[in-house]
C-alpha cells in the first residue's frame, strides 16, 4: 500500500461518461431525472437490515484479521473538523498521517487528510511529497444552507489551496421537497468546479429518513458525476450506518454493471473502533466487490479509529495489546 | 461479477473447536429417567463433513419401545397429568434455560452430527429451539384460556418420530408443546442425528423432570414405526418424508388416533417485477439455500415476472457465488454438508435429471472440500413446469427457476404440485401480496421474508405437507384432547 501511487491522484474514472440510453436520459436532469429515480427499484428495510446483521458476523481473525487492519489504515481519511483548527492541529495530524505508528515498521499512511477549506494550504504543506492526498470539505459544510455562489467559491478556495479532493454535501432541502434536478446541478456545478480533484458527494443519509431516499440520492448523485458517494458529514446523528452503506455499496456495483465506470463509497461518521471497521470490510467484499477493497474506491472519514486501528494492528503483532498511551492521541 | 481466484482478501478459517461438543464415546437411550443400553447391535454415528467416527449409539429392538413407551405411560398417569400447569412450566422453562446455558455446546454437537454450519445452529437452531420452551412454558398454566373450553385434557403418550435436517428445533417444536399441554413423550430422533437428542435427555435429567415424562430411543425406520403405530401411543409425531407419512397415515387409518405429520414441501418464491430486487435476491438465496436446502419448507423454486427474469437470475447467480461452502465448523461458513452419502447420491441424481430434462444448469464455482458429502449450489433457469424439478421436493441446495407473466399464472405454478407449504411473495404493493397470499395453497406465506420462524406464529402445511400445526395457540391443539 505505502509504495502505491497517491489514491487521490489516480482518477479511477475515465473522462467523460458514456451512458447507456436510459442513464444518459436520466443524465439530462429535470423531470426524466425524476421519472427514473422514482422508477429504480426500492428497499425493503427488514431485508436490508437482517443481511447487514448477518454478514457483520463474518468471523475475521489472525492474519486476515492484521490484513484488514492494514488495508483499513490505508483507507482512512483522517479528519478534523471542528471550528477549534487551527494549522498546528493540522500540522500535528499531517505528520501522523504520513507515519502514523513510527515504532512498528509497515504501518501504511492513510489515504488523506481532511480538513476545513481555509486549512487546506497548511495540510498541503505539511504532508509534503507524503503522496497522501487532502481532502476539503466544502459547500457550507454541514449544512449545506447557502447560495450557490458561496458554495462554489468554498470549493474554488479548496482546490486553488491545493485540495486533491472535494467532499461536498448535497442540498438536503432540495431534494427532500423532490428538487431532484437543483440537487443535480448543483452537483454538477461543484463537480466542474473540481476541476482535477476528486469529488465526494456526502449525502446525509441522517436526515434522509428512508433507504429508498438513499437510494435515489445515491444515484443522483452518481449521474451527476460524483467520484464518491458519501454516508454523512459526521455532525448528524445517525451518521454512518451499515444497512445504509449496504444501500451505497449496491449503488456503485449496479453503476459499475451498467456503465463499466468504478465509483468509490466513504462512510463516515460514528465508526470508531477496528471491530466495526472490518465488519464494514466485510460488506464492501461481499456486497460490492473484492476490487473495492482499495483506497481509490472505500475510505473510512474518521479520526478516533486510526488509533484503534493501531492499536489492534500492534496486539496482533506483538501478541499483546498495549492501550492508548502507546499511539499518538489526537487533541 | 467476480471471480473467487482475483480475491485478495479470503478470511482465514475460524474455526469453533470440535472439544466444545463434549462428545462422549459411547450414548445411552433414555427410558424411565435413566440411561441404559438398547437391546440392539451397537452402531457408530459418523461426521458427515468427514465422514469421521463420532461416537457409539445404541440401537434398540421393539421391546425397546414398549419399554419406553410403558415408562411415559405410567409417568402420564401417574406423575405429569397430575402436576398443576403452574408446575409443569417451571420445568420448561428450566429445559429452556439449559438450552441456552449450553448453546455452544449443543450448536457444535448438532453441527458435527448434521453438517450443518455452525453459524446457523448457534445463532438459528438453539436459539429458536429454547424459545419454543419458554414461549410454551408460559401456556402451561393458561390452557383454560386458549380456546378450547375450560381444562381441555391432555392426550397422554406422544411418540415422536424426528427428521435430520433440525434434529434438536424440530424436537423442541413438538416436547415442549406437547409437555405444556400434560402429555408425555417418547422421542426417536433420526437415525443419522441422534446425538443431540440424547444429550437433550441429560438436560431433562439435569433440570429434575419426572422420570419417564420423556424418553429417549434410537433406531431406523421400523423402531418408528413401530413406536408410531404403538397401541399406548396416543399421539403420534412424524416430522419427515411425505413417502413415510403417507405410510403412516394409512396404518393409522381407523384408529381414531390425529397424528402430527410436518412432511415435505416444493416452496416457492414469487418475485414480482416491483419487488424491492436486493432484498428478493435474499430472500430467494436464503430461502433456497439455507440449511444446505434440506428444509421442508425450502423456497426450492422461484417463480419471477418475465420481464425481469433475466437479471433477476444474474443477480441471484451473483449472491449464490459469494456463499461459502466448506467445513460445517468454520464460523464463516454459509452451506455445509450434506446429511449422509444417500442424500449425496439422490441429489447428485436428480441434478442430472434436471440437465437431462433440457433445464439450463449453473453451479456455484466455489471450491469443495476434499472429503465429506458435499455439494456446491445449483441453480437451474428455463424449468418447465413438466419437469421434475419443478414438481417433486428438491431438499438440498438447487434452486429450480420458472417464470410467469401474470399474477394468476403466478398462483397457479406455485400451487401445481401436491405440496402446499410455504411461500415467499415478494412485491412493494401491499394489495398484491395480500391478494397472492389469499390465492395461494399453502400453509405459510410470508411477504418480502422467508424462513421467518417464530415459535409465536403457527407453522404447517396442506396437502402432501402435512396436517396439523406447530408454534402459536394453534400449536397446542394437536396436543389436547379437543
Amino acid at each position: 500500500m505505502a509504495d502505491s501511487p497517491s489514491p487521490s491522484r489516480a482518477r479511477t474514472t475515465p473522462g467523460p461518461a458514456r451512458l447507456p440510453p436510459d442513464l444518459a436520459d436520466a443524465a439530462r436532469g429535470g423531470a426524466t431525472l425524476e421519472r427514473f429515480l422514482h422508477g429504480l427499484p426500492g428497499v425493503d428495510r427488514v431485508g436490508l437490515e437482517q443481511r447487514a446483521a448477518s454478514l457483520a458476523t463474518r468471523s475475521v481473525k489472525k492474519d486476515a484479521k492484521l490484513r484488514a487492519v492494514d488495508t483499513a489504515i490505508g483507507m482512512v481519511d483522517l479528519t478534523t473538523l471542528e471550528g477549534a483548527d487551527t494549522a498546528g492541529k493540522v500540522r500535528a495530524l499531517a505528520a501522523k498521517a504520513r507515519n502514523p505508528d513510527p515504532q512498528h515498521v509497515g504501518a501504511p499512511p492513510v489515504a488523506a487528510l481532511c480538513v476545513y477549506p481555509d486549512l487546506v494550504a497548511d495540510a498541503v504543506a505539511g504532508l509534503g511529497d507524503s503522496g497522501i492526498g487532502v481532502a476539503s470539505v466544502a459547500t457550507a459544510f454541514p449544512s449545506g444552507r447557502s447560495t450557490l455562489r458561496a458554495k462554489l467559491a468554498e470549493v474554488e478556495l479548496a482546490v486553488d489551496s491545493g485540495a486533491d479532493e472535494v467532499d461536498m454535501v448535497i442540498d438536503r432541502a432540495a431534494f427532500l421537497s423532490g428538487r431532484y434536478a437543483q440537487v443535480f446541478d448543483e452537483i454538477r456545478e461543484v463537480r466542474a468546479a473540481c476541476g482535477a480533484a476528486h469529488l465526494k458527494v456526502i449525502l446525509e443519509t441522517g436526515e434522509l429518513g428512508t433507504y429508498d431516499n438513499v437510494r435515489r440520492a445515491s444515484w443522483l448523485a452518481l449521474l451527476a458525476g460524483a467520484d464518491f458517494v458519501k454516508t454523512s458529514t459526521g455532525k448528524v446523528a445517525p451518521a454512518a450506518t451499515l444497512p445504509v452503506t449496504h444501500v451505497l455499496l449496491q449503488a456503485v456495483r449496479d453503476w459499475r454493471e451498467r456503465t463499466g465506470q468504478l465509483r468509490g463509497v466513504k462512510p463516515a461518521g460514528g465508526i470508531r473502533t477496528t471491530k466495526d471497521a472490518i465488519r464494514y470490510l466485510v460488506a464492501v467484499h461481499e456486497v460490492a466487490g473484492p476490487e473495492w477493497l482499495s483506497p481509490l474506491l472505500f475510505r473510512f472519514g474518521a479520526s478516533g479509529l486510526l488509533n484503534d486501528l493501531l492499536m489492534q494492528r500492534r496486539t496482533q503483532l506483538d501478541g499483546h495489546y498495549s492501550g492508548p498511551d502507546y499511539v499518538a492521541v489526537d487533541l | 461479477m467476480t471471480e473467487p481466484s482475483s480475491d485478495p482478501w479470503g478470511y482465514v478459517p475460524a474455526l469453533e473447536s470440535a472439544e466444545l461438543a463434549r462428545l462422549r464415546d459411547e450414548y445411552l437411550l433414555f427410558v424411565g429417567g435413566s440411561f441404559s443400553d438398547g437391546s440392539g447391535e451397537r452402531t457408530t454415528g459418523v461426521n458427515p463433513a468427514t465422514t469421521e467416527r463420532l461416537a457409539g449409539v445404541p440401537t434398540t429392538t421393539e421391546s425397546d419401545v414398549d419399554r419406553a413407551v410403558a415408562a411415559a405411560e405410567e409417568a402420564f398417569r401417574d406423575r405429569w397429568s397430575r402436576l398443576a400447569g403452574t408446575e409443569r412450566a417451571k420445568y420448561l422453562f428450566r429445559l429452556g434455560r439449559l438450552l441456552q446455558e449450553r448453546t455452544r455446546e449443543l450448536a457444535v454437537l448438532e453441527t458435527l452430527d448434521s453438517g450443518k454450519p455452525v453459524k446457523q445452529a448457534g445463532d438459528f437452531d438453539l436459539p429458536n429451539a429454547a424459545a419454543y420452551f419458554l414461549y410454551y412454558a408460559g401456556w402451561a398454566d393458561k390452557l383454560d384460556y386458549a380456546g378450547f373450553g375450560p381444562a381441555p385434557e391432555p392426550l397422554g403418550v406422544s411418540g415422536q418420530v424426528l427428521a435430520w435436517n433440525f434434529p434438536l428445533l424440530t424436537l423442541a417444536c413438538q416436547v415442549a408443546p406437547a409437555l405444556a399441554c400434560g402429555n408425555t413423550v417418547v422421542i426417536k430422533p433420526a437415525e443419522t442425528t441422534p446425538l443431540s437428542a440424547l444429550v437433550f435427555a441429560e438436560l431433562c435429567e439435569q433440570a429434575g423432570l419426572p422420570a419417564g415424562v420423556v424418553n429417549v430411543i434410537t433406531g431406523g425406520a421400523e423402531i418408528g414405526d413401530r413406536l408410531l403405530t404403538h397401541p399406548d401411543v396416543a399421539k403420534p409425531v412424524f416430522t419427515g418424508s411425505t413417502e413415510v407419512g403417507k405410510r403412516i397415515q394409512h396404518r393409522l387409518a381407523g384408529t381414531g388416533k390425529r397424528p402430527t405429520l410436518a412432511l415435505g414441501g416444493n416452496g416457492t418464491n414469487i418475485v414480482f417485477s416491483d419487488a424491492a430486487q436486493e432484498q428478493a435476491v435474499q430472500g430467494v438465496v436464503d430461502g433456497a439455500f439455507f440449511n444446505q436446502g434440506n428444509v421442508c419448507g425450502a423456497g426450492s423454486r422461484l417463480l419471477v415476472e418475465e420481464s425481469i427474469a433475466a437479471e433477476f437470475v444474474e443477480r441471484v447467480r451473483d449472491r449464490v457465488r459469494t456463499l461459502r461452502v466448506g467445513d460445517p465448523l468454520d464460523r464463516n461458513t454459509d452451506v455445509g454438508a450434506l446429511n449422509s452419502a444417500a442424500e449425496l447420491d439422490r441429489i447428485t441424481r436428480l441434478v442430472e435429471a434436471g440437465e437431462a430434462e433440457g433445464a439450463e444448469k449453473w453451479t456455484s464455482p466455489c471450491a469443495l472440500p476434499g472429503r465429506g458429502y458435499f455439494v456446491a449450489p445449483t441453480v437451474f433457469s428455463g424449468v418447465q413446469q413438466s419437469m421434475r424439478l419443478a414438481g417433486e421436493e428438491i431438499f438440498g441446495p438447487v434452486l429450480s427457476v420458472l417464470t410467469f407473466r401474470t399474477p394468476q399464472e403466478a398462483v397457479g405454478k406455485a400451487d401445481n404440485t401436491p405440496y402446499g407449504l410455504t411461500a415467499g411473495v415478494w412485491t412493494e404493493k401491499g394489495s398484491r401480496a395480500l391478494w397472492t397470499a389469499r390465492q395461494l395453497r399453502t400453509g405459510v406465506v410470508w411477504a418480502n421474508a422467508f424462513n421467518g420462524f417464530d415459535p409465536t406464529a403457527p407453522f404447517g402445511g396442506n396437502r402432501e405437507s402435512g396436517s396439523a400445526r406447530t408454534g402459536g395457540q394453534a400449536g397446542l391443539e394437536a396436543y389436547l384432547d379437543v
